[in-house]
């Protein structure tokens, strides 16, 4: 089967341009990256459907009809973008609440990870060696609450 | 016998539910269980004496072997036994045990009971991986127990210890039995000891892999650390799993085995080595102990070595003399656990250097210690005792039995050497609890109802009676002997053979033991000596250092490579579909046969596409960068048309337009400009990833169309699709009938998105709080065409008037827009897309009170509607005999109009049109309504 050249390259371009932005920090470029990827690879999914054709209706054609599977799983792609794209608005926009921008930042958690393993450390959650025996009653006594400004 | 598993449970499920009702007494209530299992086995165990076994089988998953599988054989019926007598025993126990009102009892009675649901289980389960999932059940459920106190560290540890160390295990068994099962193609246990694998190298690992399973259950070396730490376990915990029933798995499963795999290369040797090492091992730790508990349980691990070995030995003696053992064991070992536990309940403390005086005040409790003791001691005329003399004799015997010649003197100097230690520790426990230590105050127990002691009693009275009772304990127990060959002497249960070298080494053991309890302190001088000069290896300092280092080895991991940073995830992810994917593309490159395009508009619409595509890249307003992602969104639906797909091209318009609408509503917050980022590396990286990504992408589309071969099966979708789904419309037949299992999941995606968006800016977990209810406002000027509050200015009549004139006919048409979808272009998707863009023009028209008017409903009312008529369309015909989501056509006669011709799959189509208008209107109440909200909250807030 031959390839549409036209569509081809549109596919390709519209999922570069989309990769482009979803490298990019700022929620509304990367959503406007998703979308523009999605585009693009429901063109790809014309081009590998087949040859274009009359609609996949009966009796509204008497010539040969597109191939209507890969419009079906288009239709649905379609749809979901809807409710994705809407779900990173808000997203985006609950970010701008919270920090005044929508740019992701790097995870707080994982560089505290980094900063353990830099410094040989065991995770936060490894209890060592109790060296107490276990027992059904008691508890282990609290640690000492930090010292308070005031506090004489 | 599965209706008896079963019911062990459902009472553990019900019982939370018990507990406020009847506080402690719900233990009382849930011993029944076990007690009437127990009734019910008596008589079925008994007839497996004369080979009737009780099978029963539930078919499962037969193509994978997996069944439900039970059978009761002589083996397993008094395994069965212990299980259900001591478990409810030791359920009544804790009736007094616990004290009234604790906040525990809901959980820790259900977990204790399905813990002996779970044992019954695993005892009696013939399927090896139904036994393998009661022996996982029985690991988690001790999780839960050992861990009942979780405030203690030590205590959160032991748990973990356990539960690490068995599941360990249980997995090595695991690999094992699935070797087993395929190699011998069986998955009954009856079925692979009937037909066991030849002796090839790989059997003898997959045996060597169970036998791993069963020493880390039965703690013996090199695992034997977890029981001690299990202590921590309320003492009924103690006394159940890891004294009468959990650590016996891993015995019974060596019992089970050994008849046929005790000829296994290594088996003998191993288990032998293993369970005497562990035996003497146990014995001189216990020697050590103050905690009369801990003494307990180090006895247990040695007791437990003891059974693997003699269990392990595979004669017919040793098999008689271990079944005999275990027995004994669980009677007087559970016996002593909960004697203990009245002590610590009633004084307070377990250190045996604090215990005095006890004696004179709870001499029934000293004379049933006297006596479950001088059982585990082997001092007649006790079970323990008639039971050790077996194992004694059987030791004696396996020169001849087995042909040991050295080793025979070895193995009965360690057996000897393990009793003398049992003997000196038993001493220990007696003295320790029940003896007057000079100098130290006489305790003043507290008192308990009498009840609380008749359990220890009558078990403890249990070991007196069966000791006398060793001819109908001996038919019973040789009938699973029998299967092993004969050895130099037929074994019996009795409490006189005549002068045996069994006795004489009774005897010997006796004198050795009692004057290392009668010398304890140079004893305890020179074990110390040894231990803190001698390097011996330590199993447990070992795991912890494993746990540790792997710990280490995650964070170490982890921090190399988990950055945190989304574009650097996001470009390794796309990165690697180029680079894996894109090499195999490169093997397959051929020659590419390509054409232009298929008409004008095509290659019109795409030059358009093209240059609005990189023009949003290069975009730093974010309107401009939306408007253009939208000529994308546009030209797309010309290629849709040019390509002979009109539902694409209409869905793809209507979700154009929706989502455009939806990017300015929020844009109209967020700042014009992108942030200023300098024109640096990052930003040519980027391009580069890109550009790489869409040419793979290009290359991926001509290989992939130029190796196309075959037909697409749709090319037989037209007849069915008239036949089966009664529609013309090819793609939307496809949509609700032959494909709808992907669009259930799609509703499914699509209102999840919608309530987390809703989420998102209103920020209430509880969604019936999160708007309220949207309700019709009356406006006070009669005159107005909307119900707007909008100031004067922002208003435009000619915009509002239209909005109300077409909204009922637009709503009308999308409705008409989703019946006929099914023969021509339409269905769910584009009508609930085109009755939300009516929705949408209220709200723009008129603001929120205008949607409310518009919609006076909850938009998680709609979806829900929505997914459950889905839902329920996708359900019936099922129960009508036909198949999950299949749709059949009725013709309803109408008088004068003729026929209605009606597809069921309308029904699912309405489903899929609410969940659309449900999305629609979350978006529009949550980023329309709910930002215009908080943007006058504001604006309030400057004014005032």
């Amino acid at each position: 089967m031959s390839t549409n050249l036209a569509l081809l390259v549109v596919s390709a371009v519209l999922v570069g341009a989309g990769v482009t932005l979803i490298l990019e920090r700022s929620l509304t470029r990367i959503l406007v990256g998703f979308v523009l990827a999605g585009n693009g690879l429901n063109a790809l999914f014309l081009v590998v459907s087949g040859p274009a054709g009359e609609a996949p209706i009966l009796g509204l054609n008497d010539g040969t009809i597109a191939d209507p599977l890969p419009q079906a799983m288009v239709l649905t792609a379609i749809v979901i973008t809807l409710g994705t794209t809407a779900f990173g608005l808000a997203l985006a926009y609950r970010s701008w609440q919270l920090t005044g921008t929508d740019d992701v930042q790097d995870d707080l958690e994982d560089d505290m990870i980094r900063r353990r393993a830099l410094r040989d450390e065991v995770s936060s959650t490894y209890e060592e060696d109790a060296n107490q025996l276990p027992d059904e009653d008691g508890y282990d006594e609290p640690a000492p609450a930090p010292f308070e400004d005031g506090d004489q | 016998m599965i209706a008896f598993v079963l019911l062990h449970f459902i009472a553990a499920t019900v019982a939370p539910a018990l507990t406020p009702r009847f506080d402690r007494r719900v233990y009382a209530l849930l011993a029944l269980v076990p007690a009437i299992t127990f009734i019910w086995l008596v008589p079925k165990v008994v007839a497996t004496f004369d080979g009737e076994n009780h099978l029963e089988s539930i078919e499962w998953l037969p193509g994978l072997g997996l069944n439900l599988d039970f059978a009761l054989n002589p083996l397993s019926g008094i395994l069965a036994l212990l299980v259900t007598s001591i478990g409810a025993l030791v359920l009544l126990y804790c009736t007094w045990y616990f004290r009234p009102g604790d906040t525990e009892i809901w959980r820790f009675s259900a977990v204790l009971t399905a813990f002996a649901g779970s044992m019954l289980g695993l005892v009696l389960a013939d399927n090896i991986y139904l036994l393998f999932v009661f022996w996982e059940l029985t690991t988690i459920l001790s999780y839960l127990l050992i861990g009942h106190n979780p405030e203690r560290r030590a205590n959160r540890l032991a748990a973990m210890n356990a539960l690490l160390v068995t599941t360990f295990g249980g997995l090595a068994m695991f690999v094992g039995l699935i070797i087993l099962h395929a190699q011998t193609g069986e998955t009954t246990l009856s079925g692979i000891m009937a037909s066991p694998p030849t002796g090839s190298t790989l059997a003898t690992s997959a045996i060597m892999l169970v036998v791993v399973g069963a020493i880390s259950k039965s703690a013996l070396l090199p695992f034997h650390f977890w029981l001690p730490g299990a202590m921590a376990a309320p003492t009924p915990v103690s006394a159940y799993l890891h004294a009468a029933a959990m650590v016996k798995a891993g015995v019974y499963l060596i019992a089970l085995l050994a008849p046929v795999f005790a000829e296994t290369p290594g088996w003998r040797p191993l288990l032998v080595a293993l369970g005497l090492g562990t035996m003497i091992l146990g014995g001189l730790r216990a020697l050590r102990q103050y905690d009369v508990k801990l003494l307990l349980a180090y006895g247990t691990v040695s007791q437990l070595g003891f059974l693997i070995a003699i269990v392990g030995l595979g004669t017919r003696s040793a098999a008689f003399a271990g079944l005999a053992m275990l027995c004994a064991h669980a009677l007087f070992k559970s016996a002593l656990f909960l004697i203990v536990g009245i002590i610590d309940r009633s004084v307070g403390t377990r250190d045996l250097r604090e215990l005095s005086g006890l004696r004179s005040q709870r001499p029934t409790l000293f004379v049933a210690t006297v006596a479950a003791t001088a059982s585990m001691a082997g001092i007649p005329p006790l079970f323990g005792f008639t039971a050790k003399e077996a194992v004694f004799a059987a030791f004696l015997d396996i020169g001849q039995d087995l042909g040991w010649n050295g080793w025979a003197t070895v193995a009965v100097i360690g057996v000897s050497s393990g009793a003398v230690l049992t003997i000196a520790y038993s001493a220990r426990f007696v003295w320790g609890i029940f003896g007057n230590k000079p100098g130290v105050d006489a305790c003043r127990p507290r008192e308990f109802s009498v009840l609380f002691k008749a359990v220890p009693v009558v078990l403890a009275f249990a070991s007196i009676v069966a000791g006398f009772m060793g001819k109908q304990l001996t038919s019973a127990f040789a009938v699973y002997a029998e299967q092993f060959p004969g050895g130099a002497h037929e074994p019996s249960l009795s409490l006189w053979h005549g002068f045996t070298p069994a006795l004489g080494l009774t005897a010997i053991c006796l004198v050795l033991g009692i004057a290392l309890f009668v010398w304890r302190r140079p004893v305890a001088g020179i074990q110390h000596i040894l231990v803190d000069n001698l390097p011996f290896p330590d199993a447990e300092r070992g795991y912890q250092a494993t746990l540790r280092a792997l710990d280490r080895l995650a964070i170490e991991v982890t921090g190399r490579t988990q950055r945190g940073s989304l574009p650097v995830y996001l470009g390794i992810v796309v990165l690697t579909v180029a680079a894996v994917p894109g090499s195999a593309m490169i093997r397959a490159w051929g020659v590419p046969d390509v054409y232009l395009g298929d008409n004008w508009l095509q290659l019109a619409a795409a030059t358009v596409m093209i240059v609005a595509a990189i023009l949003t890249v290069r975009s730093r307003r974010r309107l401009r960068a939306v408007l253009l992602v939208g000529v994308t969104g546009y030209g797309m639906a010309i290629l849709f048309t040019a390509h002979g797909a009109p539902d694409l091209a209409l869905t793809q318009v209507l979700i154009e337009t929706f989502l455009l609408v939806t990017f300015v509503l929020v844009m109209r917050r967020l700042p014009p400009f992108f942030s200023d980022r300098p024109f640096n590396i990052a930003r040519w990286v980027r391009v580069a990833i890109g550009t790489a990504t869409g040419i793979v992408v290009a290359g991926f589309g001509i290989v992939a169309t130029n190796a196309r071969i075959f037909e697409p099966i749709s090319k037989d979708w037209p007849g069915p699709a008239k036949s089966y789904g009664g529609g013309d419309n090819i793609v939307n037949v496809a949509l609700v009938d032959i494909r709808a299992w992907d669009t259930i999941g799609e509703l499914s995606v699509l209102v999840v998105a919608a309530t987390g968006i809703a989420s998102l800016i209103f920020l209430i977990t509880d969604r019936s709080g999160i708007q309220k209810r949207p309700h019709r406002v009356v406006t006070p000027d009669s005159n107005a065409w909307l119900a707007a509050n909008l100031h004067d200015h922002r208003r435009s009549l000619v915009f509002e008037i239209v909005a109300r004139v077409i909204f009922h006919a637009v709503v009308l048409f999308s409705i008409y827009l989703m019946l006929s979808g099914h023969n021509s272009p339409g269905g769910g998707f584009a009508g609930g897309l085109i009755a939300g863009l009516a929705l949408m023009i209220r709200y723009l028209a008129g603001g929120r009170e205008e949607l409310d008017n518009a919609a006076p409903i909850d938009a998680g009312l709609v979806l829900g509607l929505g997914l459950s008529v889905a839902a329920f369309s996708a359900i019936i015909p099922s129960f009508l005999g036909g198949d999950v989501l299949q749709s059949a056509t009725i013709d309803i006669p109408i008088p004068l109009l003729g026929d209605l011709h009606l597809v069921t799959s309308v029904f699912f189509d309405i489903g899929v049109y609410l969940v659309v208008i449900g999305v629609a209107l979350d978006v529009l109440r949550s980023l329309g309504s709910g930002i215009d909200e908080q943007i006058e909250a504001e604006e309030e807030a400057v004014n005032a």
